[in-house]
């Protein structure tokens, strides 16, 4: 009895940095999404040079909704999985957050352009509708317009390869 | 090792910009004093010692008028003062997303702006503060409540240091029950009062 209430507090001891020690691996700065399984948030933004995007469109094929802007230093870094994404025939979809048009263009003319579709927000609403905390994000939408994976941060091309596709390829399936 | 690596691309991360340039750099600053304006200055360069009085006066001056100031710009507030101190009172229990320890009120981030912004719009509509609240958390969860709510998983997070003290009671309890009742005094033996009397 004496032994066991001399181990006791080494065990909780032991505990306590086993706890605190493996918060030390979690990223604090990355939130779980609110829109995990829940439809996309409603949206109808103006295109550049383009059609209109909006929410009632995803439906019907799964797809990548990413957010960005001509602003963010790790966009261009991300550009090139998205142009290969989008040349392995999945269709990526992109809403610039509070850009200038003038800018975003600027940009798609340097970077290319792999997006299906783009929609422009300006006031940012629609970000925030959809949880967004910084560029680039970017949400997998399945065939009836349900968010079912975000992607924090640019999207690299192991990941691409490792979480998302196999991912895309089986919401595909789905029926 | 792998854990970490995959935060790294993380800094890498982008928000958007304020209006004016160096805004970044204020809004990482947890602290505006209202009291620390460039002529506070004027008691550092004051080196001679006829002036350290005064010295000091201007330094309990600025320390005593150094308050954190609000971030909400003139331009974001609403008409009635009423609903004004609603939004208030609603944005200084909602994180900053992007700073993570400030209050969207105390934030100078434009992300914070955009929800402050959002905050008194639902408040104009109507809403009533849990709705907006709920409104908030729809979007990005619980995390942007300062104050999480009690619920399975905040639970250990209210009640853990209730459980640490109880157990430490219980703990002191036990060790005081188990200590030997040596505060009983024994009789002194013989050898003992001999002893004593030998001393005194």
């Amino acid at each position: 009895m004496k032994r066991l209430l001399f181990i006791l507090p080494i065990i909780a001891f032991v505990g306590l940095a086993g706890f605190l020690g493996y918060g030390l691996t979690q990223d604090p700065k990355e939130l779980p999404s609110q829109l995990i399984d829940r439809p996309l948030p409603e949206f109808a933004l103006p295109g550049i040079d383009g059609p209109d995007l909006a929410s009632a469109s995803f439906r019907g094929e799964p797809r990548l909704l990413n957010v960005w802007a001509s602003w963010c230093a790790a966009c261009p870094q991300e550009h090139p999985v998205l142009e290969r994404i989008a040349q392995e025939g999945f269709p990526v979809y992109g809403i610039a957050w509070k850009d200038k048009p003038d800018d975003s263009r600027a940009f798609l003319a340097r970077f290319g352009n792999p997006y299906s579709g783009l929609g422009m927000d300006q006031s940012g609403r629609t970000a925030i509708d959809l949880g967004v905390t910084g560029a680039p994000e970017t949400f997998v939408v399945d065939k009836k317009g349900r968010v079912r994976f975000k992607i924090v941060g640019p999207i690299s091309p192991e990941q691409w390869e490792g979480e998302i596709k196999p991912l895309m390829q089986q919401l595909r399936a789905e029926a | 090792m792998r854990a970490w690596m995959s935060i790294l691309p993380l800094w890498g991360r982008c928000r958007p910009q304020g209006g004016g340039g160096g805004g970044a750099l204020r809004s990482e600053s947890p602290l505006r004093p209202l009291g620390t304006s460039p002529r506070g200055g004027g008691f550092l360069a004051s080196h001679g010692s006829a002036r350290k009085g005064n010295g000091v006066a201007w330094l309990l001056l600025t320390l005593i008028l150094a308050a954190p100031a609000a971030a909400v710009m003139p331009d974001e507030m609403l008409p009635d003062p009423a609903q004004e101190q609603r939004a208030r009172t609603i944005s200084k229990d909602l994180r900053c997303v992007v700073c993570q320890n400030q209050s969207i009120d105390d934030s100078d981030a434009p992300l914070a702006r955009d929800l402050r912004l959002l905050v008194r719009e639902q408040i104009a509509k109507g809403k009533s503060d849990a709705e907006v609240r709920d409104y908030v958390v729809a979007r990005y969860g619980n995390f942007v409540l300062l104050k999480p709510p009690v619920e399975g998983d905040t639970l250990l997070l209210w009640a853990g240091p209730f459980a640490v003290l109880i157990l430490g009671g219980v703990g002191v309890a036990l060790w005081q029950r188990r200590r030997p009742a040596a505060t009983t005094d024994a009789p002194l033996s013989d050898a003992e009062r001999a002893e004593l009397d030998r001393l005194s």
